[in-house]
C-alpha cells in the first residue's frame, strides 16, 4: 500500500461563494436548500393569511379574488419553490459523497439548473404585481378557469405562472439527467447496485419519474399557454377542444411528482432509521427494488385525480385498482423501517424524532390515501378539505419532516459544525404537534362537506376550523428555532467530527466539510453495504487507516 | 501541514471514468429519453382530440395533400442514411468523406425545412382554425423547430472539424448529433402517418 498526502487544512473558502456562479455540488447543494427555505417562508406566509382568513366563516380579511391568487401561488411556490429545490439539494450534497464521486457528473449543467429557481422565483413573485393580479386558478390551472384573460392584457398572472412552471420544468430535467448520469456512471470502485445507499436508490427512481412525467406536464403547459395567448383551442370546446385533456397531461406527471417529492424521503428515513437504532436496514433489497416498483406503478394510476371528470366507468375501476397496489410496495417498505427498529437500540436524536414522526404521519396519509383510491368515496370527498389534509399530511407531515431529518442528520457533514440539540427538539415538537393540529381537523371538516379553496364557510365548519387554524400558527412558530438553530450552529456551533453520529457510509469517511472534490484520486473501494450496524464488517477497503487518518487530522486541527 | 492518508488499490475498471467527456452520450440519451415523452403527449393529445370531434376538419378544408409531405419524407428518411455514412466515414478516418455526407446530410434537412415552409404556406387553415389546425401547427411546428436544432447542431460539428486535431479517436458530438437526426426521422414517421396517412376521422 502506498501512503499519498493531502493538506489537512486547505485555506478557508469565502461565503461568498454561494452567491457565485459554483459549479462544486456542495456550494449548489446549500444553495438549493437555502433559496429553498427563503421560499418556505415566503409560501408559508401565505399559508398563514389563508388560515387567518379561515378563522373566522365570513370572508373578512382578504378580498375573495385576491384569496385565490393566494392559494393558488401557496401551492405554487411550495412545490416549485420549496420542495424541489430543497430535494434538489439533499441529492446535490448526498449523491457524489455517499457515491464517491468528486463531483457531479454535469458540473456547470447543474449549475444553470440551480440558478433558474431564482431566475423563475423572481418571475412567479412578479405576478403579485402585474394587473389583474397572480394566478388565480389553482395550483393545477384547470382549464377553462385558466384560460380566461378577462383584462386582455399579454402579461397576465397566469401567462406568468405557465412561464414559470415551465422554466422550472427546464431546470428539473436538466437535474435529473445529472443525478442519473451521475448514478450510473460515477460509482465509487466495488459499489454495485446492491451496495449503493437506499437514498441513491430512491434519487434515482424519483429522478426517473422526473424524465418521464415531467415533459407530459411541459407538452399540456405549452398548450395551454397557446390557448392563452395565441387564441388557439386545445382545451376550449367552443373550438373542438378538449379540457379533460389537460388534466390527462397535468396528472400524467404531478402524481408521479407526489413520488418525485416521497421516494427521497422513503430514502431519508432507510439511512437514519438504521444508524439510530444500531441495526443494518431490514430487508435492503427489497426497499431498493421496490423504489423502482413505485415507479412503474405510480406512472398508471393518474386518472385516480379524474374520477369526478367525466372519465368512463372502466377506466375509474382500473385505476382504483392500480391504485390500491401502490400500497404494496410502500407497504414493504414501511414494514423493513419497523423491523429495522425493532428491538434496536433506539437513540432519540433530533433527526431520530423527524423520522419517527415523519413515518407517523406517512402511515396516516397512507390510510387517507387508500380511502381516496376508493371511487365512492372520492367522489363524496372530492374537493373537499379531505383531499387537503390527506395530502398536506403526505407534503408536510412526511416529506417535510424527513426533510427536516435530512438537514439535521447532515448538517454537520457538510457545515463542519453541530445543530444544537435542544432547539432541534423544540423544533420537532412544535413542528409534529402543530401538523397534527392543522392537518387532522381537516379530515372531519372534508367529510361534513366543506369545500376547499374557499374564504367563506358555513358556520357549523367553525370548530375545526379553529383549530386548524391554531396548528398552522404553531407551524408558523415553529420555523423560529429551526432559523435560530441553522444560523447560529453554522456561525458558531461546536466542531464537527467526521463522523458524530457513528454511522456507516462513504460520506461519512471524508472530514467534515468535505475537501472541493471529496475523495479526489483516493475513491476507496467498497466492499459492501452501508448497513452493518453490529456485524463490524469494513464498509471499504483500508477503513481503520483511513479513519485514523480522519482522526489524526481533527487532532491536529483542533491543537492549534 | 499534512496527513498521512492511505490510497487504495488501483479500481478495477468500469465505474469510475475519468473525465467528465465520457458521460456526455449517456446524458444525452436520457435526454433524448425524456424528450421523446413530449411528442407522446402531442400525438395521444392530437389521437384523443380527433377520434372524440364532431368535426374534425375546419369548413372549406377536406383533408391534406399527402404527395409533397411524402417527398419531404423520402429526403428525411434518407438523410438519416447520408449521416450514417458520414459517421462510418470518420470511424474509417477519413475527415473528408465525413464532411461530404455530413454536409449532404444537412443539405437533405434544410430541404425539408424548405419543403415544410411552402407546404404551410399553401395551407387554407391556421393555427387557431379549431383543433385539426392547432394539433396540425402545432406538431409540424415543434417537430420542424427540431429539425432546425438538428441542422444547427450539424453546423457546429462541421466547424468543429477544421479546427486540426479535433477529431482524432472519434467525437461525442458527432455521435450525439447523429443520434438527434435518427431520433427527428422517427417522430417524422410517427407523425406523418398520424398526420398524412390517418386521414379518415
Amino acid at each position: 500500500m502506498t501512503l499519498a498526502t493531502f493538506p489537512a487544512s486547505e485555506p478557508k473558502p469565502s461565503w461568498t461563494r454561494y452567491f457565485t456562479f459554483n459549479t462544486d455540488a456542495k456550494v449548489i447543494g446549500i444553495q438549493y436548500i437555502v433559496l429553498a427555505f427563503f421560499f418556505f417562508l415566503v409560501g408559508g406566509l401565505l399559508a398563514m393569511i389563508i388560515r387567518g382568513e379561515l378563522i373566522t366563516p365570513e370572508a373578512d380579511l382578504v378580498d375573495r379574488t385576491v384569496y385565490n391568487g393566494i392559494y393558488t401561488m401557496h401551492g405554487t411556490v411550495m412545490l416549485f419553490l420549496f420542495v424541489f429545490p430543497v430535494l434538489n439539494g439533499l441529492n446535490n450534497l448526498l449523491i457524489p459523497t455517499m457515491i464517491g464521486a468528486p463531483d457531479m457528473a454535469f458540473p456547470r449543467l447543474n449549475a444553470v439548473a440551480f440558478w433558474l429557481v431564482p431566475i423563475f422565483g423572481v418571475l412567479l413573485m412578479s405576478s403579485f404585481f402585474v394587473p389583474g393580479g397572480p394566478a388565480y386558478s389553482g395550483w393545477w390551472s384547470y382549464p377553462p378557469v385558466s384560460i380566461q384573460n378577462p383584462l386582455g392584457h399579454l402579461v397576465s398572472g397566469q401567462g406568468l405562472w405557465l412561464t414559470a412552471v415551465a422554466l422550472s420544468g427546464v431546470s428539473s430535467i436538466m437535474g435529473a439527467v445529472n443525478f442519473v448520469t451521475t448514478i450510473i456512471r460515477m460509482r465509487a470502485p466495488g459499489m454495485g447496485w446492491f451496495r449503493m445507499p437506499v437514498f441513491c436508490w430512491t434519487a434515482l427512481a424519483a429522478q426517473s419519474l422526473q424524465l418521464i412525467g415531467l415533459p407530459s406536464l411541459t407538452g399540456g403547459a405549452i398548450m395551454l399557454l397557446m390557448d392563452l395567448v395565441a387564441g388557439t383551442s386545445f382545451y376550449d370546446p367552443a373550438g373542438g377542444g378538449d379540457p379533460v385533456l389537460y388534466q390527462h397531461f397535468f396528472w400524467f406527471y404531478s402524481h408521479p411528482a407526489v413520488y418525485v417529492i416521497i421516494l427521497p424521503v422513503f430514502g431519508i428515513f432507510s439511512e437514519l432509521f438504521p444508524v439510530y437504532s444500531r441495526k443494518p436496514l431490514f430487508g435492503y433489497v427489497y426497499v431498493a427494488v421496490a423504489s423502482f416498483i413505485i415507479v412503474g406503478l405510480g406512472l398508471v394510476v393518474w386518472v385516480h385525480h379524474m374520477f369526478p371528470s367525466g372519465v368512463p366507468e372502466w377506466m375509474r375501476n382500473l385505476f382504483m385498482f392500480t391504485t390500491m397496489l401502490i400500497a404494496v410496495p410502500t407497504g414493504v417498505k414501511v414494514f423493513a423501517w419497523l423491523g429495522t427498529l425493532w428491538r434496536g437500540k433506539i437513540r432519540l436524536t433530533t433527526p431520530m424524532l423527524f423520522c419517527l414522526g415523519g413515518l407517523f404521519n406517512f402511515v396516516f396519509a397512507g390510510v387517507t390515501g387508500i380511502m381516496l383510491a376508493t371511487v365512492p368515496i372520492d367522489i363524496h370527498v372530492s374537493n373537499t378539505y379531505f383531499v387537503v389534509g390527506h395530502f398536506h399530511y403526505v407534503i408536510y407531515g412526511a416529506a417535510v419532516l424527513g426533510i427536516f431529518a435530512a438537514i439535521y442528520h447532515w448538517f454537520p457533514k457538510f457545515t463542519g459544525r453541530m445543530p444544537y440539540e435542544g432547539l432541534g427538539k423544540v423544533h420537532f415538537l412544535l413542528t409534529f404537534v402543530g401538523a397534527n393540529l392543522n392537518f387532522l381537523p381537516m379530515h372531519p371538516l372534508g367529510l361534513m362537506g366543506m369545500p376547499r379553496r374557499v374564504s367563506s364557510y358555513d358556520p357549523e365548519f367553525t370548530f375545526w376550523n379553529v383549530i386548524a387554524s391554531l396548528g398552522a400558527f404553531l407551524l408558523g412558530v415553529s420555523v423560529i428555532p429551526f432559523l435560530l438553530n441553522m444560523v447560529s450552529s453554522w456561525v458558531r456551533g461546536p466542531r464537527a467530527t467526521h463522523n458524530p453520529w457513528n454511522a456507516i457510509g462513504l460520506e461519512w469517511l471524508l472530514p467534515s466539510p468535505p475537501a472541493e472534490d471529496n475523495f479526489g484520486e483516493h475513491v476507496p473501494v467498497v466492499l459492501s453495504r452501508p448497513y452493518g450496524y453490529g456485524s463490524g464488517e469494513p464498509l471499504v477497503e483500508h477503513q481503520a487507516e483511513i479513519e485514523a487518518a480522519l482522526i489524526q487530522a481533527e487532532q491536529l486541527e483542533s491543537a492549534r | 501541514m499534512t496527513t498521512a492518508y492511505p490510497t487504495p488499490t488501483p479500481a478495477p475498471e468500469g465505474h469510475h471514468a475519468e473525465g467528465h467527456e465520457s458521460h456526455n452520450l449517456t446524458g444525452f440519451i436520457i435526454f433524448l429519453c425524456s424528450e421523446s415523452v413530449i411528442f407522446l403527449a402531442f400525438f395521444s393529445g392530437y389521437a384523443l382530440l380527433k377520434t372524440s370531434a364532431l368535426d374534425w376538419l375546419p369548413p372549406g378544408v377536406d383533408g391534406l395533400e399527402w404527395q409533397m409531405p411524402l417527398i419531404n419524407s423520402i429526403v428525411l428518411v434518407s438523410s438519416s442514411g447520408t449521416i450514417y455514412l458520414a459517421e462510418r466515414a470518420m470511424a474509417k478516418g477519413s475527415l473528408w468523406g465525413f464532411r461530404a455526407f455530413w454536409l449532404l446530410t444537412m443539405a437533405l434537412g434544410a430541404y425539408f425545412l424548405y419543403g415544410q415552409a411552402v407546404e404551410w404556406s399553401s395551407l387554407k387553415f391556421g393555427f387557431t382554425s379549431g383543433t385539426f389546425g392547432g394539433t396540425f401547427y402545432l406538431l409540424t411546428g415543434f417537430h420542424g423547430l427540431h429539425v432546425a436544432t438538428g441542422v444547427f447542431l450539424m453546423t457546429l460539428m462541421l466547424i468543429k472539424s477544421f479546427i486540426p486535431g479535433n477529431y482524432k479517436g472519434g467525437e461525442q458530438g458527432v455521435q450525439a448529433t447523429s443520434l438527434f437526426w435518427h431520433f427527428v426521422d422517427v417522430i417524422w414517421i410517427i407523425l406523418f402517418l398520424l398526420i398524412y396517412v390517418w386521414q379518415r376521422s
